[in-house]
């Protein structure tokens, strides 16, 4: 499809979560919205992952993320009752608090200096992580294995149906008008006279902003507006269980029950760029380590396993900039495109759609601090 | 639905369907079992409830899931009868606690 | 005791599948000297065409017929062959590496081949019409496989629905066996037949011919066949009651029914190899997906290989002759000093042409129209498993979902325990209808292993290598 800036203010590149949920934003302010996305047998993060709305751990070592972060979880209330009043369908947002479990002495240690670092890195840290005993932990989740001594519990954490929500937000973009074309994978981006040209492989798309929200793909396009986007694409592998009446009452990080009542065990951190082909070995390990948290978990089905490409920013952390050299070109890009959909939607699309990201929100994000560390 | 051709032979053994005692044909699959037996609603869906039974025989389809001797969600099609087999016949979704 | 069987840690060849292709490859690739196990998730071998042929309580040999009974030499072949078969094993996944990951008595086990040859032959098209979840509905493939491993024929008020082969051929054998068959609804669009002409002559020199028309024959005069059926629906409250059906010329008529038997054509299980990454292409013919194989069944991945009707649906001769072709490839690779054990290249190759002679004619005459293919009505369900209606997919098409991984995503259409195998082929076709563009331009499910459910335990028991816990046990 051909569009021109007369029919297309922002131009969203990339379909997914981050795209959709900026996308949305910015429809809902009466922005016409263009969302460019790949075929449907591409890599897409946003089809892969574990569906957390997840605070804690947030932001070691840059205390504006856990800022960001637990504004985000924070919004995500008010953010999935608009996504129901709008479209009708429920995102399955809870938000219980979450664990990340120990399985030995060693581990639960591990995890208290990392809490106690975290929270001491700002007198007035935003969120607080608690580190539980065995019986706490128990009194929460019942169906714990023997082999759990404690965890780490925060009250912000969460999770919801991530593919519902992607759905949700594309339809609610949709009735606000945007446009969502698939199978026009973005080739090249060129500014002049004051509006960018973006050739795609089914057609130009003409308009006065443009946001790169591509995921890993980002890194290619930014320097064609002037921007930066330092990316380290990550693999992990996550695996599914036949549905199961609801015994899990809180995510935790590697293990959480859907609404469906199916239970996703993850996650593992690899080498390699592309989804294809499975580690079972790592199934073994991923596999092993849940039944020892909850032993239960052995009799029921792996119905699926998949591996994902994460997308990840060179020091984890999100980047969102708007360039100079083409005003009206912006980057948002980031892990977590669950947890900071709601910021993505109520706090950044306001700021694209005024022109100007606000410094004091999200000036800490910008891809500058690459080069700040680097001189330091 | 189904009756038993008179040539085929008489041997059974004892199983036990959703706690009762029944005697089926010793060289029965689990589903061929309990289709012989009437048994019906075979099986409620894991989504809606709404009632299913047994479809291709063969182990494409996984509408004949039951429980055996305690296990859920094995196809009753791929799982000759034994003596003292205990079935049960699963209603929704497989419950996380058995 | 009857012990467990023993899995050596590699074999020469491995055989996914006891049927005809599969016993054949087996017995050929171990008479030629090369270590051989056949992996077959049923109690017993034979596949679906010759299930339960070692144990079968229908001792009258008239009632399956002698193509059934011709199975016994094949088993005996591969009895005599010194193969080892494994029943009861559930392949889940095969790497390209041909690691083999395969279930048995609920524990899994690895084994490495230098060769594989998949051998999973094919399932029953779906056939999405309103009401074909209830119970009550079945194919007629599992209705045949009832009679042939438990004596147990269709009672009551029964009806058979579709089109192709199996449909006369199983209405033939419980009409044999003094089942009930209220009538045979055949969905066998009529414009078939003139299209089908075209490929008579060579039909009229197969095989298949002459049994065919004794078939049919048959069972016309024992039972009512009503032609050009081009509605059907099952109706029932909590199992079926009623099959609702209208032709070209007659409007819609109500019948009483227990049972409802459809089929229309079978298509190859693809999953276990897609899930290898092995090509695979739309035959618009076929109306299926098919691997891309060379001559031998050589799939794209080395190493491995497709026979029977995995790779194209051809019958039970030709599938056995495939296996032959395979194996041959497989010992021409190992060990080609024993290819003088086997018939030669050539005899091998005519062998399968002439078990394929009238496929073509058979293939056009019974290929299922696209209204039984994509249901018309929104409320008809696709994903049986996950409970997606036809409705739901349009809405996505129209909301810009182009293919079957995104419905997948949006509506878990797919995620269900069976994979995708009786909703994938619909899916893709009702997209590609909606976009109006080709089947192979949409694509189908990206399947993974394990190709099958499998315990999280038995997962749990593989081998842990140290890189693998250093990437799962972080921070």
């Amino acid at each position: 499809m051909t569009l021109s800036s007369k029919e297309c203010d922002v131009a969203i590149v990339g379909g997914g979560l981050v795209g959709a949920a900026v996308g949305y934003g910015l429809a809902r302010l009466r922005q016409r919205v263009v969302l460019l996305d790949e075929g449907d047998a591409d890599i897409r993060a946003s089809r892969a992952n574990f569906a957390l709305v997840w605070v804690q751990g947030k932001g070691f070592g840059y205390t504006p993320y856990a800022h960001w972060t637990a504004r985000s979880s924070n919004s995500w209330i008010e953010f999935a009752a608009l996504l129901r009043d709008e479209t009708g369908l429920d995102v399955a947002f809870q938000r219980p608090g979450g664990f990340h479990l120990a399985l030995s002495e060693e581990e639960l240690a591990r995890r208290a200096a990392y809490i106690d670092q975290l929270h001491s890195q700002s007198p007035e840290f935003p969120y607080r992580v608690e580190i539980l005993d065995r019986s706490q932990v128990a009194a929460m989740l019942p169906d714990i294995g023997p082999d759990v001594v404690g965890g780490s519990y925060c009250a912000l954490d969460g999770h919801c149906n991530s593919l519902k929500l992607y759905r949700a937000l594309l339809k609610a973009a949709a009735k606000h008008g945007g446009k969502y074309l698939a199978s026009h994978r973005v080739e090249k981006i060129a500014y002049e006279n004051h509006e960018f040209r973006i050739s795609t492989s089914a057609g130009e798309i003409h308009a006065e902003k443009v946001v790169l929200a591509a995921g890993n793909a980002t890194m290619h396009l930014a320097p064609m507006v002037g921007l930066e986007a330092p990316m380290q694409p990550e693999r992990g592998q996550i695996m599914v269980t036949e549905r199961v009446t609801p015994f899990l009452n809180y995510p935790v990080v590697t293990i959480r029950q859907t609404d469906e009542g199916t239970v996703m065990i993850g996650d593992s951190k690899e080498e390699g760029t592309t989804p294809d082909g499975l580690n079972l070995s790592i199934s073994a390990v991923m596999a092993s380590r849940a039944i020892r948290m909850f032993p239960l978990l052995g009799r029921l089905n792996v119905v699926r396993m998949w591996a994902g490409v994460r997308v990840m920013t060179a020091d984890g952390f999100p980047i969102y900039d708007q360039s100079e050299t083409c005003p009206g070109a912006f980057v948002a890009c980031c892990h977590s495109g669950v947890t900071l959909a709601a910021n993505h939607a109520l706090t950044l699309a306001p700021m694209i759609a005024a022109g100007r990201l606000d410094a004091e929100v999200v000036g800490a994000f910008s891809a500058r601090r690459f080069h700040v560390s680097k001189a330091a | 639905m189904f009756r038993r051709l008179p040539e085929t032979s008489a041997a059974t053994v004892t199983v036990s369907i959703d706690g009762a005692d029944v005697q089926v044909r010793a060289g029965d699959t689990v589903a061929a079992a309990l289709l012989a037996a009437g048994v019906h609603p075979y099986r409620a869906s894991t989504v809606s409830g709404a009632p299913r039974a047994p479809y291709c025989m063969m182990g494409v389809c996984f509408e004949c899931l039951v429980t055996v001797d305690g296990v859920g969600n094995r196809q009753g099609c791929l799982i000759p009868v034994r003596e003292g087999m205990r079935i049960e016949t699963q209603h929704g979704k497989r419950e996380a606690h058995r | 005791m009857n012990g467990a069987p023993v899995f050596e840690n590699t074999y020469d060849v491995a055989v996914v599948g006891a049927g005809p292709a599969g016993l054949a490859a087996g017995a050929t690739a171990a008479k030629a000297g090369l270590t051989t196990i056949v992996l077959d998730e049923n109690p017993a071998p034979g596949g679906q065409i010759y299930r339960a042929i070692t144990t079968t309580p229908v001792r009258r040999e008239e009632i399956l017929g002698e193509d059934y009974w011709d199975g016994q030499k094949l088993i005996q072949e591969f009895q005599s062959s010194g193969a080892q078969l494994v029943s009861g094993a559930t392949v889940w996944s095969i790497s390209r590496a041909l690691e083999i990951n395969v279930s048995q008595g609920g524990q899994t086990h690895l084994i490495n081949a230098r060769w594989i040859i998949l051998a999973t032959g094919a399932q029953e098209r779906p056939f999405p019409i309103p009401g074909w979840t209830l119970p009550g509905v079945m194919t007629a493939g599992g209705a045949q496989t009832l009679l042939k491993a438990s004596g147990l024929v269709p009672s009551g008020r029964v009806i058979l629905a579709g089109t192709g082969p199996l449909l006369w051929l199983l209405a033939a054998q419980i009409l044999r066996a003094g089942g009930d068959i209220t009538a045979i609804l055949d969905t066998t669009p009529l414009e078939n037949y003139v299209r089908a002409l075209r490929q008579l002559p060579g039909f009229l020199l197969s095989p298949y011919f002459a049994k065919g028309l004794r078939l049919l024959t048959e069972v016309r005069r024992k039972t009512r066949v009503i032609k050009g059926v081009t509605k059907l629906e099952a109706q029932g409250k909590d199992k079926l009651a009623e099959v609702l059906f209208a032709t070209g010329s007659q409007p819609a008529t109500r019948m009483a029914a227990d049972l409802l038997l459809l089929h229309q054509g079978v298509v190859p299980n693809v999953n276990l190899a897609m899930s290898i990454g092995i090509d695979h292409r739309w035959d618009e013919l076929q109306l299926c997906w098919v691997p891309v194989l060379d001559q031998y069944g050589n799939s794209s991945v080395p190493g491995i290989a497709i026979a029977g009707d995995g790779a194209g649906i051809s019958g039970a001769l030709a599938a056995a002759e495939r296996g032959r072709l395979a194996a041959y490839a497989a010992v021409k690779a190992l060990k080609p000093e024993a290819l003088s054990h086997l018939p030669a290249e050539q005899i091998l190759l005519q062998a399968l042409a002439k078990a394929q002679a009238g496929r073509a004619f058979l293939d056009t005459l019974y290929q299922p129209p696209k209204h039984f293919r994509i249901p018309e009505k929104n409320e008809t369900l696709v994903c049986r498993c996950e409970e997606v209606t036809a409705g739901q997919i349009r809405e996505m098409v129209a909301l810009g979902c182009e293919g079957p991984n995104q419905l997948k995503s949006f509506l878990r259409c797919g995620m269900g325990p069976c994979q995708g195998r009786l909703c994938g082929l619909t899916a893709t076709e009702m997209i590609a209808a909606e976009r109006n563009v080709s089947p192979q331009q949409v694509g189908y499910y990206r399947l993974r292993p394990p190709i099958k459910p499998i315990q999280l335990a038995e997962i749990a028991a593989m081998p842990q290598s140290e890189t693998a816990v250093k990437a799962v046990v972080r921070g």
